[in-house]
């Protein structure tokens, strides 16, 4: 495995992912670097969630390399531990424990041993009673603190998973479709949060909504079938031919 | 590991134990210091009953901590109990001495008709009870170690799961029916004498196990309790929730379902061997898949992910069984164990003591929603 | 009668041949050998007796056959006054042993005795009288005990019968038997034994090894080196035999594996359905063969023959409508609770069985076979029943028909979209409940046909099911779900995995060895064999 010395946080070259025949990724290269957040785009089969899972360890490329912090091969991790180094991952579809409580939730999201035997000795300490109070504030879902997840609206539910996501601490975020059937105004405010936390983090945001793309305002990529077409700012990338063919539209 | 155990007594899991830890106490009482007309005395065959019962409520609650809590739906739990109890039946073989039929004092009965010369290997120590009693452990918690440890890593879940567990049992069946494995073929263990010095028929041993059973069922109870209420309980329910969400949030699912798949089977093999003494026999039957999945039924008609209803369900529908396997209704006992089956997935899909709890969660929930109405709803647009 | 006068003539023939035989001795010699010869039968020893039938064999006197076969069926009888011989014909008839002429029985008379060791000896004499035999049947039969018994005196018998034979089979047999002999004789030429070796490695079964493995030490060293290649590549032939046979157990199994899973990749497969009462289903088209049977046997003893081409579609239209009442009544409020619909279905295989143990009884209910699914064939060292052949052959053709249901009908096109997309086959105006229902009642169907089959070979009791439910799913499990071949390919690949551990390890064994492998693969492949990959998966 070739892994050369880069500067970037997540470094992805010449990756190709085939399911039967049909090509998801095809010799994908892509780099963010440190503290960057990066938007993508890209017709559905874009390939843009095989691109998320294969970051997240969820699947193995057939071939290519995925690098973090220029060092870490993520091809040889697996989801819990790829987690470990620092990627965190928002799902498409708001993926939220729905027996547990808002609180509890974020428990299980906080930085902390993830060892079974960790969990078995395990008791409630101050700090992170305050952490879970404060991302319930970030969240604003401090009057649902001890309700279930499962009963939450779709808006919230994506706004607890955005919070387990920051409970994590990760290096780096991968927001998918976070504004999917969002008010406006909630989708305002996502745009802000993510810029707010992207002044500590790198993120990566996959999203169909053009208007909260713009609102982001950062480096945009777009995909089409399963490698970059075009990359640069939103009004270059929307300015470009291949990209109103394939997805923008005229 | 005290607040641990603070946490994991609520008023309920307090109450339940206070039940089981006095039945332990006041059955044996009536049994032995009450005469036999008095109209509070226990006989003895009920005492063995419930005893028996009393151990399949353990099968259950093994049960339940993985499927209830995990999502692991083990379908070859029987096993394990069964193993459990040939530990224990091996055991009891070697305590019977010369009073056997042959009078070997080494061979047990049925090696002495086979011709066999010797004792086999893995039959050495189990004349003391100390070995046995590590065996009824650690035979159920390796074979169920070294299943998970494969079966996890592999992410083998659902179903899949389910159909290798009955495969597993299934095997083991068509191996202690044989007669050159070693554990007495198609007839098993039986007609044992004493158990730690004292005679397994006597009143006074009958009272002793089902004591010790109840005692053995408190202990499970509580273990599972401080299991499941500590955070490694919640990790637990979300690997069942949502396990792929689990893994992303970095924790090690299959390290999670190995340690309590072999725990709960190792309770299964303390419910095994506790039942063998009581029921006097251990054959290769026990393993039949079909016992494995009529455990599952209890679990699910007392509600499965509450413990409680788990030991509940062990011993309504036990009762049930013997109510009508003993009577002129007989032949109908399997119409109404099927009907069980689909009229608990279908109308009760949380079990008697799930749906008493929501609904009085419900009821509790909603009280307080008319007292307060929510402090911080939805996010709401900031202007 | 007719064997009467088979034997008469056998014994004409033996009268006349052995004239031509032997060269010396006159006729009055050889009736004074046969007078003695009898009279070893006086003394009633065993030893004395078998001097006797070895004489009386080697008289070639036309009583010779009629004498040793009265003895084998305790009919010889000894005066002890006069030491005279007789052969009991009725109740009070006896015949004259010495002439074959009836003669008043005297008053007491004892029958000599025989044990095993002179049951071998009045059979191997027996084979060398028969070989002449006019029944071409007898006469290969007598040349097997020949080969067996290796007695040299049938040598010159033997000779005359190849001479004469015009049947191959029957030549052959004897040639055979000709060449056991002469291995055996220490006084042949080696010459002929090393001609032997060849006739017996020609024959290349079980026995011709033994007979080779069992040469005298003293054998000449030309003779035992041809004896030790012959050995060597019979060995090497009956493996390659064993292994057929065993391809083809295999195949056999294997057939019914997957005929017991393949309504089951459907249900399962292909819906994602758990079905425990799946076995049931089986079952319940087995005792509708049962009751098929049991009708005509009562009203048209005549169609016996055509009973399995008219369960054929009933078992499918009753298995079939009881999935569809189950689809319907029970599984349709638990899609998407597999775990659920696994014990609703395990609840209902529990009352299913014991319904039909009430309504048919617990034991095993009579289910014959029509005659052209009776008996069997040779096929070189092998025997191959004809039942077993049906089934592998009716198996095919299920399997055959249903992918062509898939392919080809507008039921198996709106199939494969429920189950690729609900959501997209719904919106497309396809009814899904009634694409479910009669997916269902398809894979019962099935079901229901593979009781029919499975009747035939297996013993139809209310658990018939349950034996096959574990295996089935393994079956589907392996394959891959969702994917017709792979379910082919698993049965084919279990059966014969089966069939080729059995030697080794013993049925249990083997089938105990295959489920841990099962358990293994799951592990390293938890989709099977031929698993779908990508996103559709996840769901």
């Amino acid at each position: 495995m070739d892994i050369r010395t880069t500067t970037a946080q997540l470094y992805l070259d010449n990756v190709t992912v085939s399911f039967d025949g049909f090509r998801a990724l095809n010799a994908l290269s892509l780099t963010v670097e440190s503290g960057e957040m990066r938007a993508i785009i890209g017709p559905n089969g874009a390939g843009k969630t095989t691109m998320m899972d294969v970051i997240t360890g969820k699947t193995r490329p057939d071939e290519g390399d995925v690098v973090f912090e220029g060092q870490y091969d993520l091809t040889a991790r697996d989801e819990t531990e790829i987690a470990t180094l620092g990627i965190g991952r928002k799902f498409q579809k708001p993926t939220v424990f729905d027996m547990h409580s808002v609180e509890d939730n974020l428990l299980l999201a906080l930085k902390a041993d993830r060892r079974a035997f960790a969990g078995l000795q395990w008791r409630e300490s101050e700090a992170q009673m305050r952490r879970i109070d404060e991302l319930l504030g970030i969240v604003r879902l401090r009057g649902a603190r001890e309700r279930l997840a499962g009963s939450l609206s779709h808006g919230q539910k994506q706004w607890l998973e955005i919070g387990m996501l920051l409970a994590q601490e990760p290096k780096l975020l991968l927001v998918d479709e976070p504004v999917a059937g969002m008010t406006d105004a909630e989708t305002h405010q996502t745009a802000e949060l993510l810029k707010e936390i992207n002044r500590y983090k790198t993120v990566i945001v996959v999203e169909h909504d053009m208007t909260f793309v713009r609102e982001l305002g950062v480096k945009v990529t777009c995909l089409h079938e399963g490698a970059v077409i075009a990359e640069g700012t939103i009004d270059q990338v929307s300015e470009n031919e291949r990209v109103i063919e394939v997805y923008l539209g005229r | 590991m005290n607040g641990l155990l603070i946490r994991s007594l609520d008023r309920g899991a307090t109450a339940f134990l206070a039940i089981v830890v006095a039945a332990a106490m006041i059955v044996p009482a009536l049994n032995l210091l009450l005469p036999e007309t008095s109209p509070l005395h226990v006989p003895t065959y009920i005492v063995s009953l419930f005893g028996k019962y009393v151990c399949y409520a353990l099968l259950a609650l093994s049960i339940d901590l993985i499927w209830g809590y995990c999502g692991i739906l083990s379908l070859g739990h029987g096993a394990f109990f069964a193993l459990g109890g040939y530990a224990m039946g091996m055991y009891l073989m070697r305590q019977i001495g010369t009073r056997g039929v042959y009078a070997h004092p080494v061979l047990p009965d049925f090696m002495v008709f086979l011709n066999w010369k010797e004792l086999p290997f893995f039959w050495y120590g189990f004349d003391h009870f100390a070995y046995a009693a590590l065996m009824i452990v650690l035979v159920p918690g390796v074979l169920a170690f070294v299943f998970g440890w494969f079966a996890f890593r592999s992410r083998v879940t659902g179903v899949y799961l389910s159909i290798i567990t009955q495969a597993m049992t299934f095997a083991l069946m068509l191996g202690f029916f044989r007669n050159n494995f070693g554990f007495g073929g198609n007839n098993g263990l039986t007609d044992f004498k004493d158990i730690l010095g004292f005679n397994v028929q006597a009143d006074t041993t009958r009272a002793a196990l089902f004591a010790a059973s109840c005692l053995f069922l408190a202990l499970g109870f509580l273990v599972c309790r401080a299991l499941v209420s500590s955070k490694f309980g919640k990790v637990l329910v979300a690997i069942r929730d949502a396990e792929a969400r689990t893994r992303f949030l970095g924790y090690r699912a299959e390290s999670y379902k190995l340690f309590v798949f072999t725990l709960s089977a190792c309770m299964a093999g303390v419910a095994g061997a506790l039942y063998v003494p009581q029921v006097g026999i251990i054959n290769p039957s026990e393993f039949a898949p079909a016992n494995s999945i009529e455990a599952v039924i209890w679990v699910a008609v007392g509600g499965r992910g509450t413990l409680t209803g788990a030991v509940l369900g062990a011993i309504l529908v036990n009762y049930a069984k013997t109510t009508f396997t003993t009577g002129a209704l007989a032949p109908y006992w399997l119409f109404v164990l099927g009907g069980l089956f689909i009229a608990v997935t279908l109308f009760l899909p949380r079990g008697i003591v799930g749906t008493l709890s929501h609904w009085w969660r419900e009821r509790r929930a909603r009280g307080e929603t008319a007292g307060e109405i929510g402090g911080e709803p939805a996010p709401r647009p900031a202007e | 009668m007719r064997t009467t006068r088979d034997l008469l003539i056998a014994l004409l023939f033996i009268g006349a041949c052995a004239m031509a035989a032997l060269t010396a001795g006159s006729v009055p010699a050889r009736a004074q050998g046969f007078d003695a010869a009898l009279d070893k039968f006086a003394a009633d020893s065993f030893s004395d007796t078998e001097v006797g039938i070895a004489a009386v064999a080697a008289s070639g006197h036309a009583m010779a056959a009629r004498v040793i076969e009265a003895l084998q069926n305790a009919r010889l009888q000894v005066d002890p006054a006069t030491r005279k011989i007789y052969i009991r014909t009725g109740e009070t008839a006896v015949l004259d042993a010495a002439t074959g002429s009836a003669a008043p029985a005297p008053a007491e008379l004892k029958t000599v005795r025989i044990n095993n060791r002179l049951r071998r000896a009045i059979e191997a004499a027996l084979g060398g009288l028969t070989l002449l035999s006019p029944d071409p049947a007898k006469r290969f039969e007598a040349a097997q005990a020949v080969f067996k018994s290796r007695d040299a005196a049938a040598l010159a018998t033997l000779d005359a019968a190849i001479a004469k034979e015009t049947d191959g089979r029957i030549r052959r047999a004897l040639t055979e038997a000709r060449a056991a002999v002469l291995l055996y004789k220490p006084d042949a030429a080696e010459a002929d034994k090393l001609a032997a070796v060849a006739a017996v490695k020609a024959r290349g079964d079980q026995e011709a090894l033994a007979l080779l493995s069992g040469l005298p030490v003293d054998a000449p060293a030309r003779v035992a080196q041809a004896a030790k290649d012959a050995v060597g590549s019979i060995q090497s032939e009956l493996a390659m035999w064993a292994t057929v046979q065993n391809a083809w157990y295999g195949l056999s199994l294997g057939s019914v594996l997957l005929l017991a899973a393949i309504g089951l990749a459907i249900t399962f497969g292909v819906m994602g359905v758990i079905n425990m009462a799946h076995g049931e289903m089986v079952m319940i088209g087995a005792y509708v063969t049962f009751v098929v049977q049991d009708a005509i046997r009562a009203h048209h003893p005549g169609l016996f023959d055509y009973s399995l081409l008219i369960a054929i579609p009933l078992a499918f239209l009753v298995s079939g409508f009881i999935g569809i009442l189950i689809e319907r009544g029970i599984i349709r409020f638990l899609y998407g609770r597999p775990l659920e619909t696994l014990l609703a279905t395990w609840g209902l295989s529990l009352i299913l069985q014991q319904a039909v143990r009430t309504i048919f009884g617990p034991t095993n209910r009579e289910v014959g076979n029509p005659s052209w699914m009776s008996g069997a064939f040779e096929l070189g060292q092998i025997t191959v029943t004809y039942n077993r052949l049906w089934i592998v052959v009716f198996t095919l053709a299920v399997f055959v028909a249903l992918l062509a249901l898939l392919r080809f009908t507008r039921m198996g096109l709106e199939m494969r979209a429920v189950t690729q997309n609900r959501a997209m086959a719904a919106s497309m105006g396809i009814r899904t409940s009634r694409v479910d229902a009669l997916t269902f009642g398809l894979g019962s169907g099935i079901a229901g046909i593979a009781g029919v089959a499975l009747s035939q070979i297996d013993n139809v009791s209310p658990n018939l099911g349950q034996s096959y439910i574990i295996d089935s799913f393994l079956v589907v499990v392996f394959g891959g779900v969702g994917n017709l071949w792979g379910t082919l390919v698993g049965a084919f690949t279990l059966g014969i995995a089966n069939k080729f551990l059995e030697p080794f390890a013993g049925a249990v064994l083997g089938k105990i060895a295959i489920l841990v492998l099962i358990i293994l693969f799951i592990q390293k492949r938890p989709r099977g064999l031929f698993a779908l990959k990508g996103r559709a998966v996840e769901a």
